[in-house]
Parts: structure tokens; sequence; C-alpha cells
């Protein structure tokens, strides 16, 4: 059986704070990295399905239990 | 609840709910039960909650904490009965990850960041009582200022502007971090939670959410009895609704 990959991309919401991306951009800062003005930190969640799956699941797994529509937004990106 | 059971018995019934990773479990329990009130664990996967007046989901870390605070431990067969529980006229008690799952669940608004200091905070704080017309709070003085142990890695609360205005202008919030004098400062506030807010109730009343440990302030040997002020208010807003039957 062929095997799909989805990787879903969970960000906070630009409206919420991200004390570990401020730390993050601060450490880069530090570092030299004068142009780092800011960052975000998010996470990736790689999906390993059979090929039944669709995009449509996907986002309803995502909407569902992968991220908190009260502070995150997703996107999904499905690979054959 | 049935009314007849309420009626035949004495004593309030409280659960606490055990999720793989509650820590808090025992305390609590003991808490409540030290209190003369009849108390039994829950197991996660127990839907039927018939025999409880309170449910109480206490601290820990729920499935590790993994992906988000709550956000597997609010699929459990428990949670899942808590909405016909709460429309029967249960209470339900969250504190810390009690708390969050009930944020991850819907059952009170906003959600948890991760501490602004991106540290676990394991510390005693003030907390000023903000209302005491809650059937978690009626036995403390409106103003009051009290102290409790936090121990928490998320327990930022964090709800969107429309949701914080409504939050206030309903008078959800319940207790907030303050220093010694009961003032909102940036500095008494441990986590960054918005309006210090350290404790929430639903629109209902039946459903109260709180990042301090009343558990772990219910012995003067421990620093604290304030917290158990929090059990006894729910033991007699439920013991004086069986009266009035």
């Amino acid at each position: 059986m062929k095997l799909k990959k989805a990787r879903v991309y969970v960000t906070l919401k630009p409206t919420v704070l991200d004390p570990q991306g401020t730390t993050v951009a601060k450490a880069l800062n530090h570092l030299g990295y004068h142009e780092v003005e800011g960052a975000r930190v998010g996470k990736i969640i790689e999906l390993h399905l059979s090929d039944q799956a669709t995009r449509a699941r996907v986002e309803e797994m995502a909407g569902k239990l992968l991220a908190n529509p009260v502070i995150e937004n997703f996107t999904v990106e499905m690979e054959e | 609840m049935p009314e007849k059971s309420v009626q035949s018995r004495e004593k309030v019934r409280y659960g606490v709910a055990v999720f793989p990773g509650s820590n808090c479990d025992y305390d609590t329990y003991r808490v409540i039960s030290e209190l003369d009130n009849r108390v039994n664990f829950v197991w996660h996967e127990e839907r039927s909650l018939n025999n409880y007046d309170c449910i109480v989901l206490p601290g820990g870390f729920s499935y590790g904490d993994y992906l988000r605070t709550g956000a597997i431990a609010r699929f459990s067969p428990l949670m899942q009965s808590l909405p016909d529980f709460l429309d029967r006229g249960g209470l339900v008690l969250g504190i810390c990850n009690g708390f969050q799952i009930l944020l991850e669940a819907g059952l009170l608004p906003g959600a948890m960041l991760q501490n602004k200091s991106l540290k676990f905070i394991c510390r005693y704080v003030y907390l000023r009582v903000e209302s005491n017309n809650s059937p978690f709070t009626r036995l403390f003085k409106k103003g009051q200022v009290i102290r409790m142990p936090i121990a928490h890695h998320a327990g930022n609360y964090y709800a969107d502007e429309n949701t914080i205005f409504e939050i206030e202008n309903k008078k959800l919030v319940l207790l907030r971090y303050c220093d010694k004098e009961g003032s909102l400062t940036e500095e008494s506030n441990p986590n960054g939670s918005l309006n210090n807010i350290a404790g929430i109730t639903n629109l209902k009343g039946n459903v109260f959410g709180l990042m301090p440990h009343p558990e772990r302030a219910s012995s003067s040997l421990l620093g604290s009895e304030d917290g158990k002020l929090i059990f006894k208010s729910i033991t007699s807003y439920i013991a004086e609704r069986v009266r009035s039957f």
C-alpha cells in the first residue's frame, strides 16, 4: 500500500503574544543577527496516512485536535 | 441528579476525576473527605456521573501535556458526560490541569498559553476574590485577599478581545492575582495572564476553573487554609439546595 504524508503547520494567531518567539529573536540578536526583528514559534505535525486519506479529513483532524482555534491557526500540506 | 436520591441522603457527593497523569487527585480526595463529604475517584473512562453532585478535575499532567495541556484529556468519556451532568444540576471544579482541560473542552472560554517567563512556576501567590456570587466562592468576602500556591508552566490566561470584554462585563472572573494588599499589579501577576485572571466561571455559574491549588492550601501545616473555603462553599451550596427541595 502506498503511504501518503500530510504536514500540519500549527502557528499562534498573530494577535497572541509568543514569549518563546520573542526569546528566540533576542537570542539571534545577541548572536549578531541584527536583521531579526521578530520570531514566531509554531509546530509541524507530520501524519503518515493510508492512500485513502483526503485533505478534508486532515483539516478536520487539525480543527478538532491538532490546533486550538482560540489561539492557533493551521495550514495543511499534502504530499503524495 | 434525580431529586429523590438527593433528598434521601446526607452527605454531599464528590467525584475526583483521574486521568492518566493526574497527580493531585489524592490530595484533592483527602481534603474533600476531611471536610465530611462523600468522595470517590472517577476513572476518566467513566460515563455515568449520576451519583455525584460535584466533579473535580484535579491538577497534574494528563496525557503528559502532549500537544497542548488538556488537549487530549478533553476527549475522554468522562469529559463527554460533563454537559449532561451540568444540565442535571451538577457542579464542575477544574484545578490547574483541570482548568486547562475545561478550556480545551470549551466548557470555559479562552485558552492557556505558556507562562510569559517560559518557566514552570511553583510558589504561593496572593489572590483577590472578585465575586462571592457563585457556588464556588460564596463563603468568601468580596474583595478578600487569600493565599494559595500555583504550580504550572501554562497558566497564562488568554482570550480574544471580545471574549475578555464579555467575561468582564458578565463578572465571570472569580479570582485575580494581586499583591498582599489586593492591588492588581503587573509584578503580582506570575504568568502574564490577561487582566490578572486566575480563575473564571461560566455564564451559568456551574463550572469554575482556577490555576491555584486549593487542595494544597487546606492545612495550616502547609502554610494556608484559604483553599478549604472553596470546597466548603461548594458543599454548603449543594447542602442548602438539597434542603430546599
